[in-house]
């Protein structure tokens, strides 16, 4: 391999990986604001104009805290908990493709940091492993409710990753590839998925949050029960990697809710701004449009948050075992149908 | 030595230890961390025979879902030493018998899929993609594919049928 290859994906695997950590702060502030405007309060306005460099000042916080440790047997896993909180929620942006390419010192520069051919499986197997994070911080802390709170993120985790998946085969039957960056080209022009496959995004949608953790599936902090649920027994930079992890898993799920149903880095008249403008100003108007599409979807995952209170747990079940997947194998059932009509009409000629 | 060697040395020495320690940890919960690692490094394993796709699903199917479930039960049950349960010698006869009964199988797997493999080195098709991995699994394969399928739907249908029954005793 030569190294040029290896200077240019290793700057993009860097700025990759300062953009999660960068969205990931700000949507620490960003969420505080969106709840400060839904409940017509201020929100955090002294650290910096608009209160810009709370995220700092929190992160500097959570830094000089006193680290507290429980009496647990297990100290190495009570360590390693976290870490692979947080190593999971920053994997999953490899196979991002953040825009399409880059012509510069007379070369293409793909801006992803690795284009698999199973990008999409690739995401699913990161995801399910960050329930270890969970799983293994809430047994380690030896503290009952640090384990029930572990045990229902884990169970609610596995149980929708499922419906997840079986709410994307139906859209693997319409592109054919699980690459990411095929899927985004696929949608160029208006060509969304969104519009061929809606049910298939709201149920994904749905996992999405449930996958995160987030409001209104956050039964594994539930504060009323649970204390703080798996990281009751965590503080200093510990919690913060486990708050720090599911922003950065928000981020994510946004992105890929973007790249796979709104059409990526496309936006409607890119091919005539390759052509009038060249390819880098299209692309990095396309990084733009991806980014306007994430944060979005960002601001929608806040916005549930502040509107829609916690479903009860035997609710929680019923949604993702008897609802979300039986219509997403009917919504599997319906798209072959499509496509085999449609194969069979190209067939006979009519 | 090559640097794929090298990788291969650390790779199957994480394999063998962590599986030896699946084995001999008292704790069945680090027991069941060891054996989600050793399934990590297999997963490495199919990485460095280039096939993604086997990787990728070997992490979601065992690590992701088959083990977690594991360690769900394992948490849930609160195994101590105290309670272990008496293994009668005929068990140890029967493990014996199943290693064998294994290693045949995978004695007879090698033996047969080496043919295969050959004719799609020789073609140059790239048959560690998805597209040539469905094409096979369901042409050349079918009879053996649509078994497997339904060996999973009676295990299904029977895990559902014992948990309606012990609904119904109480």
């Amino acid at each position: 391999m030569d190294s040029t290859i290896i200077i240019e994906k290793s700057v993009i695997i860097v700025a990759v990986f300062a953009l999660t950590m960068l969205m990931a702060m700000y949507s620490t502030w960003a969420e505080r604001k969106v709840a400060a405007w839904l409940q017509d309060r201020v929100g955090p306005n002294r650290a910096g104009p608009f209160g810009l460099f709370q995220p700092l000042a929190d992160g500097l916080k959570l830094f000089s805290k006193e680290e507290f440790e429980p009496n647990t047997p297990n100290r190495f896993l009570f360590f390693v908990g976290p870490a692979i909180a947080m190593s999971t929620a920053l994997m999953t942006s490899a196979v991002i493709p953040w825009g399409d390419r880059l012509h510069l010192f007379g070369r293409d520069i793909l801006l992803q940091a690795t284009d698999l051919n199973i990008g999409l499986l690739y995401f699913f197997g990161v995801v399910s492993v960050g329930v270890y994070g969970i799983m293994i911080g809430g047994w380690a802390s030896n503290n009952k409710f640090s384990l029930i709170g572990a045990v229902r993120a884990a169970s609610q985790m596995v149980s929708y990753e499922i419906a997840m998946g079986l709410s994307i085969i139906a859209l693997l039957m319409m592109t054919g590839t699980l690459s990411l960056r095929e899927i985004s080209m696929q949608q160029a022009g208006m060509n969304w998925n969104i519009f061929y496959q809606p049910l298939s995004f709201i149920i994904f949608l749905i996992c999405a949050f449930a996958e995160a953790n987030r409001t209104p599936f956050d039964l594994a902090e539930c504060e009323t029960e649970l204390i703080g649920g798996y990281h009751t027994e965590y503080s200093s930079m510990k919690m913060g990697f486990y708050l720090f992890a599911e922003y950065a898993n928000m981020f994510i799920s946004s992105t890929i809710l973007a790249v796979l149903f709104f059409g990526g880095y496309n936006y409607p008249g890119m091919s005539w701004a390759v052509e009038n403008w060249g390819v880098n100003i299209a692309n990095v108007l396309g990084f733009g449009a991806l980014f306007i599409k994430l944060c979005g979807f960002i601001f929608f995952f806040m916005w549930v948050r502040w509107t829609i209170p916690r479903f009860r747990y035997d609710q929680l079940m019923h949604l993702g075992w008897r609802i979300l997947i039986p219509l997403a194998i009917v919504n599997i059932i319906i798209t072959g149908t499509v496509i085999l009509r449609a194969d069979i009409a190209a067939y006979f000629g009519f | 030595m090559s640097t794929v060697l090298i990788i291969f040395c650390v790779l199957a020495a994480i394999t063998l230890a962590t599986a030896f320690l699946t084995i001999f940890s008292r704790n069945p919960i680090h027991s069941a961390i060891y054996l989600v690692i050793c399934f990590f490094s297999i997963a490495g394993h199919y990485l460095l025979l280039n096939a993604q796709f086997l990787a990728i699903v070997h992490v979601i199917v065992y690590s992701g879902a088959i083990m977690i479930l594991f360690l769900f039960t394992i948490m849930l049950m609160n195994l101590n030493e105290e309670r272990e349960v008496h293994r009668p010698r005929i068990t140890r006869v029967g493990a014996i018998v199943s290693f064998c009964l294994i290693c045949l199988v995978l004695i007879a797997i090698f033996i047969n899929s080496k043919p295969i493999v050959g004719e799609y080195v020789t073609t140059g098709e790239d048959y560690q993609s998805i597209k040539v991995l469905g094409k096979i699994l369901l042409n050349e394969y079918m009879v053996p594919f649509e078994f497997v399928s339904i060996l999973l739907l009676v295990a299904m249908i029977g895990t559902v049928l014992l948990s309606k029954k012990e609904k119904l005793q109480k």
